[in-house]
């Protein structure tokens, strides 16, 4: 925490501990194999970004992570647990991992500040005042305190994703997954979404980002992994993935991606 | 203005001429339309006038047949005579303040909780008031204790009947028609197949066949010596019936829920049920107001049908007082008529209620 403050602007590097196991990870749709051989491993404060085509297999990678998807073959292990079709574990790893939708997926029934206490309080138990001063607490964080009570319908994509993020960072996870955060935002409000995941990138918070936002992982990224078919490709720190790609397959991916 | 009549007249013209350009606007805009207005107007003038002098102007409200024998409209005087047989039917007479004073509180539970939405105050009032309601209401029917006399329910009758047998039918119907649905969607075979065939039986016969069976079928499959009273066989019956329904109904608000929110749920480390219970149900049920509030409109209708096992609610009241006297026989036609203004305004209300219900929900959710 310590080094956060005295320097914002640099990441701590990540630690060497595993927090995140992924071996020979395999997934059928039917008989469409979506995850092939699948390994990975994060430390504890990484932060990966992953990139790739359309129906490369991104958002079933990362929703394997938290159980939202089931896989057949291999194994992930996440903080220690391991995830199969035991409920317990699955429980137990969902209450560390939390994850933000493209789409948002708030509860338009409710406002902004029992959407963020919903969580802590049926699933930490947190008392009702407790998760109040958190969620505000949150939402000042993603500068969107003044919106508390109001209903998510009545805020603007942008907002709602912050939302979203501080309903995340309510259950005080220790991992982060997000699929494609900004993509179904209008451009104008990319920038304060992303702000926010820089914040808590640079806070040290562990990170899986499905993202094209190629700023935003030369920003913040340890890692980016490329993902095509199914498959891992490529996978390296910034700077050599982007000046260096090794593949062919990167090379045309991030030819068509640069290019706009 | 005064010049060019042609003009519809503005919004600052008088009301009149406000009046005359709406008129024109809706009803006379087309030489259809214009045809069309004419001759609802026509029917109108034709039909309401007679109705109007038979039912008020010609009708007489004195109890007694030489009054209806005297006057060429309404004989108001029949339901006037046999009130208290139409809305409380065979229940003993001397004891019908009992029935009165149950049917009171239950309109007033129910008032009080549909308030509630409006009032959160009530809220925390709502389960209490039925606990104590119920009992209450039971001890007022089946007497027995606290010094009053025991009265079989095979004597209930009338509106009292029709009103319990529709409020504990909803107040069952509904989480087993919930059950139902959830059952349906689930991914335990055993369970779904469960459902499925419940539901699909159910809806595949009349209620009046299940009904029946309930009365005559039912007691031959219990054990020698075990024995359900009729009432409690046709209420069960119109639970069972109704839930069938109200299943589907409320598939069809399940599936309306976006995936979306269970993966939201799912991922913040809700369980299944409470998942369900905070965010898939409110948005679900929300959206099925209209179709639930239609299937409990036809159900309180429906539990007229138990006359066909011998128990007269409402409509079995208007018999039994149509029967009660030969001469009275005749004036079927205003003892209906009653009945049917006692159902329209119960069914009516809970149409308003819906609308209202619908409404009060929305707000603030959408600007
Ligand atoms: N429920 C499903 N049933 C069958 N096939 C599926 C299902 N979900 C995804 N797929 C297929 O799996 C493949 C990978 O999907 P996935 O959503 O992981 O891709 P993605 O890399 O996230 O793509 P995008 O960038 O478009 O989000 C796609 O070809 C998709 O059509
Ligand atoms: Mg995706």
């Amino acid at each position: 925490m310590n080094a956060t403050e005295l320097n914002k602007n640099v990441a701590p590097p990540p630690s060497d501990e595993d927090v995140i196991t992924i071996n020979k990870a395999n997934k059928w749709y039917g008989n469409f194999h979506v995850l092939k051989d699948v390994d990975l491993t994060v430390r504890r404060g990484e932060r990966i970004v992953i990139c790739g085509p359309s129906g490369s297999g991104k958002s079933t990678l990362i929703r394997c992570l938290n159980r939202l998807e089931a896989y057949q073959t291999g194994e992930i292990t996440v903080d220690g647990i391991l995830l199969g079709d035991d409920i317990k574990n699955i429980e137990a790893v969902r209450r560390e991992v939390c994850m933000v939708f493209q789409h948002f997926n708030l509860f338009p029934h409710m406002t902004v500040l029992e959407n963020l206490t919903l969580a802590p309080i049926w699933v930490r138990k947190t008392s009702k005042k407790e998760a109040v001063e958190l969620a505000m607490h949150y939402l000042e964080r993603v500068r969107i305190g003044e919106q508390a009570h109001k209903y998510p319908g009545q805020l603007s994509g942008g907002q709602q994703q912050r939302v979203a993020i501080a309903r995340s960072l309510c259950m005080q996870p220790k991992i982060m997954l997000f699929d494609e955060p900004t993509s179904a935002l209008d451009p104008e409000m990319v920038k304060e979404v992303l702000d926010v995941m820089v914040e808590l990138a640079k806070e040290g918070m562990t990170m899986l980002c499905v993202t094209h936002e190629m700023g935003f992982a030369k920003e913040v990224a340890d890692r980016v992994v490329f993902m095509d078919a199914g498959e891992i490709v490529e996978m390296g720190e910034p700077r050599e993935f982007f000046a260096n790609p090794k593949s062919e397959r990167t090379k045309l991916f991030l030819s068509q991606i640069l290019s706009h | 203005m005064a010049t060019s009549t042609q003009l519809p007249p503005g919004p600052s013209g008088t009301s009149s001429q406000r009046a005359i350009g709406w008129v024109r606007k809706n009803l006379f805009n087309s030489w259809f339309n214009s045809v069309l207005t004419i001759l609802a107007i026509a029917f109108v003038v034709w039909i309401v006038p007679p109705i109007f002098e038979w039912a008020f102007v010609k009708a007489t409200l004195t109890p007694s047949i030489e009054a209806c024998r005297a006057v060429s409209g309404a004989c108001w005087g029949f339901v006037n005579a046999n009130l208290r047989l139409i809305i409380f039917g065979v229940y003993p007479y001397d004891e019908q303040w009992r029935p009165l004073l149950a049917m009171v509180i239950l309109l007033g539970i129910i008032i009080a909780s549909l308030a509630s939405v409006k009032y959160p105050r009530l809220q925390k009032l709502v389960l209490p008031m039925w606990g104590l309601g119920i009992p209450a209401i039971a001890i007022l029917m089946w007497g027995g204790i606290l010094g009053l006399t025991y009265v079989q329910n095979s004597s209930w009758g009338g509106l009292p009947l029709t009103l319990i047998l529709s409020t504990i039918g909803v107040v069952f119907a509904f989480p087993l028609g919930l059950l139902l649905a959830l059952g349906r969607q689930s991914h335990m075979p055993a369970i779904k197949t469960i459902s499925v065939v419940y539901i699909e039986v159910i809806r595949g016969v009349p209620l009046i066949t299940v009904l029946f069976m309930a009365s005559v079928m039912f007691p031959l499959f219990l054990p020698e010596g075990v024995s359900i009273d009729k009432l409690l066989r046709a209420q069960i019956g119109i639970i069972l019936f109704t839930a069938a329904y109200l299943a589907e109904v409320f598939r069809g608000g399940l599936q309306a829920v976006p995936r979306g929110q269970f993966e939201a749920g799912d991922s913040l480390g809700l369980s299944y049920w409470q998942s369900m219970r905070l965010i898939i149900l409110p948005q679900a049920l929300r959206l099925v107001i209209p179709p639930t509030v239609n299937s409990f409109i036809s159900m309180f209708k429906d539990t007229t049908l138990v006359v066909i096992i011998g128990l007269f609610d409402l409509l079995g009241g208007v018999k039994l007082a149509l029967r009660s006297d030969p001469a009275w026989t005749k004036y079927y036609v205003e003892g209906y008529l009653f009945a049917a203004a006692i159902f329209f305004l119960i069914c009516y209300s809970m149409a308003r209620y819906s609308a209202y219900l619908e409404k009060e929900l929305r707000k603030g959710e959408r600007r």
